[in-house]
């Protein structure tokens, strides 16, 4: 091959004699501007069974999948449920995303399309084992009137359907188009859950091939002709908006298309990436602080702990909590823990590619979590019929709760950005990793206060809680989120109150993968175990005593205790700390093993994980998801805060201060899954909340120190 | 003008000297497996081979490349990448996938250079490696079971 030109932009591009490389053409008939990307409702000789399940002449089967894949395994876990059901052999699933419906494809749990709370696996376990058993009647039904033989007599088994008598041998392929044209049951078996033969078994995942070979296509891989690059320059500051700016210098630099002003900020567009970055940092631009937030990180801490004197919302309030502390003989502790602001930092920075068709009809390729609000939001801004917008949906680079918006205040930034281009061009909005990690929409500040009481006989008598945070929902009444797990905690306390104050801030806040168990459970579970320890009780035994109306709390801390050998000895300067918690109705112990590392932070050898997720669907999945949660979690409480500076502005901006675990620091990690024929819960959150405290229990053996601030590198209390 | 061999074709860059090879690779060669994550050399979602060892793509002018070979995961083969990719199939490594691209990248080098890694080695071969999703342990599974299977 010959000397190839390659040049910054698609249009040098073209105008050279260079070849073009690389390109995997995947158009829709409408729009022929896309190169790379991922459409959906394509056309194609298939036959829809129903929404969920689509059969295509060679016999392969496409499950399509309401819920985003961002790494936590839907897109295999739903293809397997539909498949049981369907008798189909594995080999011949396939997935791919379900376009954006807030009717047909709603989150059975919010009601409207949404990927979030644990629940893709929970909400569509039902739904979608009725539309692999509904598909399989249609086909038999198809088959049975062919054949001219009765329905009850064919049988199907991985993927053939078969008629014994006749010697009739078929696969789906066959009967698609005959069955799609027959009338669904109004009522369909399912099967047993002891005759399953896919569900609870290992099973590869569909998308872990093309992640393996650079062939997964993320939104931000998504090209498109002619395509230009926004980014937006946004203040360092919540709340702030733009007084002026001079655009000359970004202006001159050559590929740069044009600069506007929006809502959030100042919109740079470029022909390629490079020139934007360039741009976008030559911009000088005067903001308004004015209705921006200026507190730092210090002194909300500081009004947080005045605001714990102000009228408060009661979660929960049971047997005499102010009695149990004037009993006589008892023995008092209280603590204090502060938790700060967090990123998600998903390793794919938000993005979008917007794009207008001949027909004036916007596709938007994104990895979305609520699809249908997105659509909705890009309907407003760019003032087209939502009818004519199509949600696009592609894999996520890790999302961890930062792409599930309500009211898609991202989406809205890009729509803006699109809408400020004049439309005539395909757009891609990105963020940069500073973006993102000043970008706001952090898991929110919390202070924990809690007092408790031992009575005589050693036993836990009381326990009083008070919470101080933002609303995540932006609730002025009790928000759940809040308070989750502290109220409702399993332990045989009986005297009980949870109170929690939830002041406003600018700061924009959201769920960050766990959401309030982020902070419950480490509240919840270090303060026990501190008490226990007082009490001269095992953090084992001890908690199983306080769980006896708590079974499933109790089955995975026993088997947890079980297979980390809890009571052997430990090696020399080692420690071990436990912690149990139940979040999305998914229960969760771990042990951990723990010294003193370099620089005086945690090293973490070891964790023992017990899961009880109800029905297993996918074991291999179950316990990535749990060896994800634990090291996603461990980094966080390790080395994770974002701080206001003083003035307001955000302190960290890159993986440089906002750090990651890394594979150095990494345990080793166990998981046990418990057997259940309970429904199937979510795995994707739950293996986080344990870890925190599970390793501040060890860390407090470890020093003698309780831990009150995270995190846990930061020291001891401020 | 800059000409390098990405992928074993000679190709030559005539846009601005200071771009990252990172961009060059994404917006002009247009093979989106070389992932952007951070822009400073902090993540190795970027990893690709310049002349046999890995660099990141992320903090690399293109002006430095002339006469130089780049490999992306689109482009790179033998032993040591067949055997990284196999192993990382054969356990489920990924889950968003999004950083997997460098991670093989900095494995397959590894593996290279140290055919049998110790943890250690691992360690620091892949310590400049970020998963958010902290697939880490079965990274370092999937390292140890390519490294057998090259054993033979």
């Amino acid at each position: 091959m010959g000397i190839q030109t390659i040049r910054p932009t698609r249009r040098a591009f073209l105008a050279g004699t260079g070849l073009v490389i690389g390109l995997t053409l995947v158009g829709r008939q409408a729009g022929a501007a896309l190169i790379r990307g991922v459409p959906q409702d394509v056309q194609g000789p298939h036959a829809d069974l129903n929404a969920f399940v689509r059969v295509a002449p060679d016999g392969t089967v496409t499950v399509l999948s309401k819920h985003l894949e961002m790494g936590q395994g839907p897109y295999t876990g739903l293809t397997t449920i539909v498949a049981e059901e369907l008798d189909a052999d594995w080999s011949q699933m396939r997935v791919a995303a379900a376009p954006a419906d807030d009717d047909v494809y709603k989150n059975l749990a919010f009601g409207l399309q949404g990927t979030g709370g644990s629940t893709s696996i929970a909400n569509s376990y039902e739904q979608l084992r009725k539309a692999g058993a509904t598909a399989r009647a249609m086909l038999v039904a198809a088959a049975a009137q062919e054949w001219g033989v009765p329905a009850s007599e064919i049988t199907v088994v991985a993927g053939h359907i078969r008629h014994e008598g006749s010697g009739k041998d078929a696969g789906f392929g066959e009967f698609a188009d005959k069955a799609a044209a027959m009338d669904p049951p109004g009522d369909v078996q399912l099967k047993d859950p002891k005759d399953f033969v896919l569900i609870g078994k290992d099973r590869h995942k569909l998308d872990t091939d093309e992640k393996t070979n650079g062939k997964a296509i993320f939104t931000l891989d998504v090209l498109a002709d002619d395509m230009l690059i926004a980014l937006v320059a946004h203040s360092a500051h919540f709340g702030a908006t733009v007084k002026g700016f001079d655009d000359g210098e970004a202006r001159r630099i050559k590929g740069v298309v044009d600069v506007k002003q929006l809502p959030q900020g100042v919109a740079v567009y470029a022909e390629d990436t490079f020139t934007a970055l360039k741009a976008r940092a030559a911009l000088k631009i005067d903001w308004d602080l004015s209705k921006a937030e200026t507190r730092s990180s210090q002194r909300i801490y500081e009004d947080y702990r005045a605001e714990m004197k102000a009228g408060s919302l009661e979660a929960g309030n049971k047997g005499d909590v102010d009695g149990a502390f004037s009993a006589e003989g008892i023995t008092s502790m209280d603590t204090e823990i502060v938790f700060p602001f967090l990123a998600h930092a998903p390793m794919e920075p938000l993005d979008a590619v917007l794009m207008m068709a001949e027909d004036g009809s916007i596709d938007c390729y994104n990895g979305s979590q609520f699809p249908g609000q997105d659509k909705a939001a890009i309907a407003e801004i760019c003032g087209v019929d939502p009818a004519k917008v199509r949600v696009n949906v592609q894999l996520a680079g890790g999302s961890f709760g930062r792409r599930a918006q309500f009211g898609s205040p991202y989406m809205r930034e890009a729509a803006a950005v699109f809408k400020a281009s004049g439309m005539k061009r395909p757009v891609k909005h990105m963020w940069t990793r500073e973006d993102d990690i000043r970008g706001g929409f952090y898991r929110p500040i919390y202070l924990h206060s809690i007092r408790g009481a031992i009575d005589r006989d050693g036993n836990i008598s009381g326990w009083d809680h008070t919470i101080v945070g933002q609303s995540i929902m932006n609730k002025d009444e009790l928000d759940g989120t809040t308070v989750e797990g502290t109220a409702d905690m399993p332990y045989a306390i009986p005297n009980l109150r949870v109170v929690a104050h939830q002041p406003k801030l600018g700061v924009p806040v959201l769920w960050w993968r766990s959401v309030g168990h982020t902070h419950t459970a480490f509240a919840v579970e270090t303060f026990l175990d501190r008490l226990l320890d007082r009490a001269g009780k095992d953090p084992v035994e001890g908690r199983l005593a306080l769980l006896k109306d708590a079974p499933r709390h109790a089955g995975v801390l026993k088997k947890v205790a079980e297979i980390a050998d809890w009571g052997s000895p430990v090696p020399e300067g080692r420690r071990r700390g436990v912690a149990v918690h139940k979040s999305f109705d998914t229960y969760v112990a771990e042990i951990v093993e723990v010294s003193i590392g370099e620089a005086g932070v945690p090293k973490v050898h070891k964790v023992w994980c017990a899961v009880d997720c109800g029905v297993a669907i996918n074991p291999n999945v179950i316990r990535a998801q749990m060896e994800g949660g634990i090291g996603y979690g461990l980094g966080a409480i390790l080395f994770d805060a974002i701080d206001l500076g003083e003035g307001g502005g955000v302190v960290q901006s890159n993986f440089d201060d906002y750090r990651s675990l890394r594979i150095n620091e990494m345990p080793e990690v166990e998981v046990a899954i418990i057997d259940s024929t309970e429904p199937p819960t979510g795995v994707g959150e739950p293996g986080v909340p344990p870890i925190g405290p599970a390793v501040a229990n060890a860390w407090r053996q470890l020093t003698g120190q309780p831990v009150q601030r995270l995190p846990l590198a930061s020291g001891p209390i401020a | 003008m800059v000409t390098f061999t990405l992928n074993g074709t000679e190709t030559s860059f005539d846009g601005d000297p200071d771009t990252p090879l990172l961009w060059v690779i994404r917006d002009a060669a247009r093979l989106t497996g070389t992932k952007y994550g951070c822009g400073i050399a902090q993540c190795g979602a970027c990893t690709v081979h310049v002349d046999g060892s890995t660099r990141r793509s992320c903090v690399t002018p293109v002006s430095t490349l002339e006469g130089s070979s780049v490999t992306t995961i689109e482009g790179v083969e033998g032993t040591e990448a067949e055997a990284v990719q196999a192993a990382w199939r054969a356990i489920d490594v990924p889950q968003c996938g999004y950083c997997q691209s460098g991670q093989i990248m900095s494995a397959i080098s590894l593996l290279q250079f140290t055919p049998n890694p110790s943890d250690d080695d691992i360690d620091g071969a892949m310590a400049g490696n970020i998963c958010r999703c902290a697939t880490y342990q079965r990274i370092r599974q999937a390292i140890h079971d390519a490294a057998k299977t090259m054993e033979g």
